[in-house]
């Protein structure tokens, strides 16, 4: 297989900048090039669903802009000299400073520089986030982890019922806020209390309560999973992860029966609470099924993933189990970590007691294109994909549907592909890619 | 000549046009002293994110039709390539071609390349590139990580020549070197200029090279064009490399953009023969006057530009009479590159309406052919002297700026910028498309945008009244120019005597 690229699917640890933007009353400080932030944001955040810099993002973000005399010299004094000013001039609760590539080849001491600060107690933290390092999911936890280290601070105290939610990479996932505030409520409705950090329910206070709660939630394949390791380890609290993002309704009560398992809620409270939730799913569904049948002339053959694993998982099983559709191959683009490949897989060889996708892991195009070029379809197959894959699409007379990054011909602002109003949602969305395109 | 063609890159612009990026002063006192080769570049304790070359060199190369791009970086410096994507969609349907995607692609360099190198992803990029595009050029953009570890990327590319029958050429536009972004315009004109031009076999008396960016409104110079009898080639987006290899047949080169016409156009001029049109901008009526003139003065077409001239005045005049009536001492701030900067300060000028400051993200000393840039001489000879700052995006300042000033009207182009005057409640019109205001009907449509913007304010005012500002409250306070301090210690002095 290629090592090389081709459609970019995902971007740097310093993306990460995102996860910290995500966070009210939080700023990034880049110790980065001076292009970085830049490409960053319109990366994750403008031709991702065109989502906008909110309070401190784009330009706004401090950068020592790393030219020659940092690489030459070493930029920690300058560093420092930035890091003084951004506290006076960035109105923000906490500061996360980020490296990029020129600082980590150079080698500064950036932890040295923000541990200066945090002795004279300033909310400064720091993670190496130098772009060869890895990828935005992996800056991801890096931020987090930084985070859990250098700020958060014990305590005895434990809230019953409280519960930390860490799910999607916020701004990578055009849904992200959305999505969590779908869990949110979810998880509400369960009676327990979600403590969700990204996004306009959370913050930096959200942050302080992390230590407090009584267990963690991971709702992710695998990103996150060194985090809630992490905060087991520091603090003690037992983890609860469940790989699959859940949409649709046999997905979405099986993981609120496991969190109410978990959380150690009494069944009959469970029970009740799903089927309020299902409620709306079934009226809209019972409703529009003459539709969902009739369009079956129009209907795709196979669908295809060609996505992260939170959305390949997540809407395969929604589509195989609720829908039922047939999957065609599933293309899982997150460039997954060898040792989290097999459960995920694992998930698509039992999508169904029946049904299975065969995946391909890879995070080149060039491997889609060419796999699907061969494919012999009988029909036209849906692609639910990102906007890399328009002209692809219309080469194998598809239908397509962006709902990973980058979502660069949608705007989104609160939707949300989670839970049980997330699957309206999307069936909302595929059908309206039917209903829209002549067959 | 100035333009070395045998040198494997571009001089940078501090380098090479003395560029810089803080000053703050005025119109006249910085083109005086730039011409006398007094202004130095100063420093700040405090910067935001600004931008870097190779976003200006790879953005340009992706969109030649039959060539292909391969980004010698790590992932990140390749992740916003949708962009890239997103215009060549919309360049492809202004042109009404099928739609297809950018041939790009990122070696993907990791820690094992910063340790050991990354020469057997470069090959394996180009390789892939090869086979999968089929391109006629395979262009290999450097980055921060190739250029730290001192990857030697030209002698790879020869190495690989023997095997790929195409030219691979080197293309160094590494964001580190330089802290004007506009230098990646450079990089990648500078291997265009020595890799794909060719000497022209015959000249075409008509042809006339167009520098621009995705060229979306060029039928209106086509039309102006024709009349006059000569034909407009757009470059570089969207042109194909045997296009680009006949360059030098054309009879002159006109640029949209100062800032990003400076190398290819006196490259072509110096090494090839095509006269560069040193003229004001075709933004407004003055500029398009200028445009027009100098280009009919070189191709000796005087009679039929000065027909040409008075014809399209005479159609605008009443609409714009209006347009002036309207838009009367509305105070407005620019914030642009320098060379739309003081493009529109002259045009918003033209427009009557008051120009109370002109922000540019850097400032060239020079262009290329040796002069001050036209645009900036011009406004340093008016009546009045303009207020001007440079910086490279620091919206800190822009922000305190608009605060204190307080103008009707905040005109910016560069992405991201256009929301900070709108969350302080200042319609701010973005200027996206170079075409927005060109020619003589160009300054109606654009003027008929600002009064537009500032007859239903809502948008901005709620946003103003919701939001609360990233910055402190000792910033707020602050003088906007307060962390600028001009580096050179003869310069201390000049700091002081700023308006
Ligand atoms: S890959 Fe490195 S240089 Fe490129 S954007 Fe990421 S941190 Fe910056």
């Amino acid at each position: 297989m290629a090592k090389v690229i081709e459609q970019v699917r995902y971007a740097c640890a310093l993306g990460a900048l995102h996860s910290v933007l995500a966070i009210d009353r939080a700023v990034p400080i880049l110790h980065a090039g001076p292009g970085c932030g830049q490409r960053l944001s319109t990366a994750l955040s403008l031709t991702n669903g065109y989502q906008g810099t909110g309070y401190a993002g784009g330009h706004s973000m401090p950068c020592t802009n790393s030219t020659e005399t940092e690489v030459v010299f070493g930029g920690e004094k300058k560093l420092k000299e930035l890091i003084t000013q951004s506290l006076r001039v960035m109105d923000a609760d906490l500061y996360v400073v980020l490296t990029g590539c020129t600082s980590d080849i150079v080698g500064d001491d950036v932890l040295e520089v923000a541990r200066s600060f945090q002795k004279k107690g300033h909310p400064v933290v720091c993670a190496q986030t130098g772009g060869f390092s890895g990828n935005n999911f992996h800056g991801h936890e890096l931020i987090l982890d930084a985070i859990i280290d250098q700020y958060l601070k014990p305590t005895d105290e434990r809230v019953p019922g409280l519960v930390n939610v860490f799910s999607v990479v916020p701004f990578y996932d055009a849904f992200w806020s959305g999505n969590l505030q779908a869990i949110q409520k979810l998880l509400t409705a369960l009676g327990l209390k979600p403590n969700v950090i990204f996004g306009p329910a959370g913050g930096v206070t959200a942050l302080n309560h992390v230590p407090k709660a009584q267990f963690n939630l991971l709702l992710s394949p695998w990103v996150g999973l060194n985090n809630v390791k992490s905060l087991e380890d520091k603090f003690g609290t037992p983890y609860l992860h469940y790989p699959i993002l859940p949409i649709g309704p046999t997905e979405t009560s099986k993981f609120l029966r496991t969190v109410g398992e978990f959380a150690g809620l009494a069944s009959e409270q469970v029970e009740t609470a799903i089927k309020e939730l299902e409620k709306p799913y079934d009226y809209y569904i019972e409703r529009s099924a003459d539709y969902l049948l009739q369009a079956r002339a129009g209907l795709p053959s196979r669908f295809i993933t060609i996505s992260d694993s939170f959305y390949g998982l997540g809407i395969s099983k929604f589509l195989v189990n609720d829908l039922g559709f047939l999957p065609g191959t599933q293309f899982v683009m997150d460039n997954i970590p060898q040792r989290h490949q097999s459960a995920v897989k694992a998930e698509f060889a039992n999508l169904s007691d029946t049904i299975a996708a065969p995946v391909v892991f890879t995070n080149d195009s060039g491997v889609v294109k060419e796999t699907l070029r061969e494919t012999k379809f009988k029909g036209r197959p849906l692609i639910l994909g990102s906007g890399w894959d328009q002209v692809l699409a219309k080469e194998l007379n598809g239908y397509q549907l962006s709902v990973t990054f980058p979502v660069s011909n949608r705007f989104i602002l609160n939707s949300s592909y989670v839970g049980y109003d997330g699957a309206l949602r999307l069936a909302e969305d595929v059908f309206s890619v039917l209903v829209n395109s002549s067959y | 000549m100035t333009i070395n063609l045998k040198a494997t890159e571009a001089k940078v612009r501090e380098n090479r046009l003395s560029s810089i990026t803080a000053y703050k002063g005025s119109v006249k006192d910085m083109v005086q002293k730039a011409g006398g080769c007094g202004l130095k570049g100063g420093e700040r304790c405090f910067t935001q994110t600004t931008s870097c070359s190779l976003g200006c060199a790879q953005g340009q190369l992706v969109m030649i039709q039959d060539a292909a791009v391969v980004g010698h970086s790590a992932i990140g410096c390749g992740s916003d390539t949708i962009q890239s994507n997103i215009n060549k969609r919309r360049g492809h349907f202004s042109r009404e071609w099928e739609l297809t995607d950018i041939n790009y692609i990122n070696t993907n360099m990791t820690e094992e390349a910063t340790v050991f190198g990354g020469k057997a992803k470069l090959r394996e990029g180009v390789r892939e590139a090869y086979r999968r595009f089929n391109p006629k050029a395979i262009f290999v953009t450097t980055s921060c990580v190739s250029g730290i570890i001192g990857e030697d990327v030209s002698g790879i590319l020869s190495e690989l020549e023997q095997e790929i029958p195409v030219p691979l050429v080197p293309v160094h536009c590494e964001g580190f070197r330089s802290r004007l972004w506009a230098s990646g315009f450079d990089a990648a004109f500078h291997a265009i200029l020595s890799y794909i031009v060719k000497p022209a076999e015959k000249k075409r008396p008509e042809l006339v090279n167009i520098i621009n960016f995705a060229g979306i409104g060029r039928a209106q110079v086509t039309r102006l064009l024709n009349r006059i009898g000569l034909v407009p080639q757009f470059i570089v987006q969207f042109t194909t490399l045997d296009q680009l290899s006949r360059l030098s047949e054309a009879a002159a080169t006109l640029s949209f953009c100062g800032t990003l016409g400076s190398y290819l156009a006196t490259g072509l001029e110096e090494h090839f023969g095509v006269p560069y049109i040193k003229s004001l901008q075709p933004h407004g009526i003055a500029g398009t006057d200028s445009w027009l003139r100098e280009l009919g003065r070189v191709l000796g077409k005087e009679d039929e530009v000065e027909a040409l001239i008075a014809e399209e005045k005479a159609a605008i005049a009443q609409e714009l009479a209006e347009l002036q009536t309207k838009l009367n001492g509305k105070r407005v701030v620019i914030g642009m590159g320098p060379s739309f900067a003081q493009n529109y300060t002259r045009l918003l000028d033209e427009l009557g309406m008051d120009v109370v400051w002109t922000a540019s993200w850097h400032f060239d000393q020079r262009h290329d052919y040796g002069e001050v840039p036209a645009a900036a001489q011009d406004l340093s000879e008016w009546d009045k002297d303009i207020p001007v700052s440079v910086s490279e995006l620091q919206i800190f300042e822009i922000i305190n700026l608009l605060r204190e000033l307080k103008p009707d009207v905040y005109v910016c182009r560069h992405p991201g910028m256009a929301i900070w005057a709108a969350k302080l409640g200042i319609p701010a019109i973005f200027v996206s498309d170079e075409y927005q205001s060109f020619g003589y009907q160009g300054i109606i449509s654009f003027g008929s945008r600002i009064a537009d913007a500032l007859a239903n304010p809502t948008f901005v005012r709620y946003l103003a009244s919701k939001i609360k500002l990233p910055y402190t409250n000792w910033w707020l306070e602050q003088d906007a120019f307060k962390y600028l301090d001009e580096a050179a210690p003869s310069s201390k002095v000049r700091s002081k005597e700023v308006i």
